[in-house]
């Protein structure tokens, strides 16, 4: 008789008969309901280009304006300010670019961290590709840039560091104020991309003394297909897309009315909650932390401790790979996500994960759970029931689990 | 989640895994892969003349990984050892209906295993 005995005391309940709870808000959001509603009449009523001088382009050009007046008020911007592009990467992929081919005279090195988005690692490699130079910095085991790294990674040719608000997969939260400073006494651009922070935590441009900042709709209950690169008055940044010379010619193309009515929304709807919903958030975190980590052995938790979005969770499973993982949960109808090199199209472990010096056959089992308004306390410990359980199934079909 | 292209049969093998656990006192024993990589697979059998009377696998990988050694198990046990020893990765990949192309080498080891724990069977039956 195998000694499988006890594998199957676990049910796995067909998907389509139960609840499915979605704790992948990182990844994306659904739309809030009060933004759909205001984007509708922009598709059909309201359909004119806002190049255009009639009536209908007119009223297209009001709805853009109000709706940069409700951004740049999130962000403690000016509306002049906000520049809206197709969404995260663009935005970062305009501020990297924009600024460091404009700032060429004045110096060719880059000073980014190790653990960006690869829409910022991308296009700093092409950029290094392109003659500049580009220092990453490395991170401390939280995920934290050192500010005494930074300094001393800064020259005199360097134009532009670009670091992160908060990392989409650990979640760690940077000193964004004291890096704004080093910037600005060294007279050195500062980006930051805050897809991962504005509308869940307050940003505010001015005293973090940052001169451009991505934002993406979609992270925050608004349309995916839009996003902002807010760019300081006087920065100088040229544009990588050219035609029309619409957004003030920084950005050629027909506005995305909808889009950006929706997300213009989005950033109101989030100015007004985002207070007690990140203290709500927050408190359910630490529950299914808590939860998880006293229930299952051998757990712990990647990112920082304090320093961290409200939202996430970043745990790490001796024994078992995040995939599989994953795709258990994902039966148990819990939508999550993993740094497994097995779930990665490259096959590569996540990039973040091995910044924090994890080793490959730790960063294997990693699972991100990234809460958002929708989940309840319920949610949450059916979350970390359903964690517990395929924890321990995966466990015990695992080869290096114990026999 | 760009990999998700699993066929139905492998989700099956996956969710509802046949064979799993160790043997006590197998006849035969193999193992392959590396947990950096994040692919690591045992099989054990038994054998009752020349043919896989008893066969479980335990597996520490992803979805396919989980699969192949299920499926592969399941076309193992019954079979002579003539016959197994011919079992490929790609029949496993095959039976289950296909695997995602990136799944193909790093995650699909069971036969290999499989072949080792045959080796090993015959290994200590010359001894």
């Amino acid at each position: 008789m195998p000694l499988y005995k006890g594998i199957y005391d676990i049910t796995i309940v067909k998907m389509n008969s139960m609840k499915r709870i979605y704790m992948d808000h990182a990844a994306t959001t659904p739309l809030a309901p009060e933004v759909l509603e205001a984007m509708i009449p922009y598709f059909t009523d309201y359909y004119g280009n806002a190049s255009s001088l009639h009536s209908f382009g007119r009223e297209a050009k009001e709805a853009l304006e109000d709706a940069r007046i409700k951004i740049a008020r999130l962000i403690n911007a000016e509306p002049s300010e906000i520049f809206f592009t197709s969404g995260g990467t663009e935005s970062d992929n305009l501020a990297l670019k924009g600024i460091a081919r404009r700032n060429r005279k004045k110096g060719n090195h880059i000073i980014t961290s190790s653990i960006e988005h690869p829409a910022i690692l991308e296009v700093c490699k092409v950029l290094a590709k392109q003659g500049f130079e580009v220092t990453y910095l490395p991170v401390t085991k939280e995920g934290l840039v050192e500010l005494t790294t930074l300094e001393s990674a800064i020259r005199k040719d360097t134009i532009l560091i670009s670091i992160m608000h908060a990392n989409n997969e650990i979640g760690t939260i940077q000193p964004l104020n004291e890096i704004g400073g080093i910037a600005k006494e060294r007279n050195i651009n500062f980006h930051s991309d805050a897809v991962q922070t504005v509308g869940k935590i307050p940003v505010d441009v001015k005293s973090i003394g940052v001169d451009a900042l991505s934002i993406s709709g979609h992270k925050l209950y608004g349309p995916k297909g839009i996003g902002v690169l807010f760019v300081r008055k006087g920065v100088k940044i040229e544009s990588i897309q050219q035609g029309g010379g619409h957004e003030n010619g920084l950005r050629s193309g027909t506005e995305n009315i909808p889009g950006i009515v929706g997300l213009g929304r989005a950033a109101e709807l989030a100015r007004n909650t985002m207070l007690d919903e990140s203290k709500r958030l927050t408190a359910l975190r630490d529950h299914l932390k808590d939860f998880v980590l006293n229930r299952i052995e051998e757990s712990w938790l990647n990112g920082h401790p304090t320093k961290r979005l409200p939202n996430n969770l970043n745990f790490g499973f001796k024994y078992i790979e995040g995939e599989s993982l994953l795709l258990y949960l994902d039966a148990l109808g819990i939508a999550a996500s993993t740094g497994s090199a097995c779930s990665s199209k490259k096959l590569s472990a996540s990039h973040v994960l091995t910044a924090i010096g994890l080793q490959p056959e730790y960063s294997h089992g990693s699972l991100r759970i990234t809460l958002g308004q929708s989940n309840t306390l319920d949610d949450v410990d059916l979350a970390g029931q359903a964690i517990e359980q395929s924890v321990i199934r995966l466990r015990k079909m695992s080869a290096l689990g114990p026999r | 989640m760009s990999e998700i292209g699993y066929s139905k049969k492998v989700l099956d093998h996956f969710m509802n895994p046949r064979n799993v656990g160790a043997l006590e006192n197998p006849d035969g024993y193999g193992k392959v892969g590396n947990p950096v990589c994040g692919d690591l697979m045992e099989m054990f059998i038994k054998v009752k003349e020349e043919k896989i009377d008893e066969i479980t696998f335990r597996t520490f990988g992803c979805t396919a990984a989980i699969a192949t050694s299920s499926m592969t198990t399941e076309m193992a046990k019954g079979k002579t050892l003539d016959e197994a020893v011919k079992i490929t990765r790609k029949d496993v990949a095959d039976t289950l209906g296909g695997l995602p192309p990136q799944k193909m080498h790093c995650s699909n080891l069971a036969a290999d295993a499989l072949h080792l724990a045959i080796e090993d069977y015959r290994q200590r039956a010359e001894k």
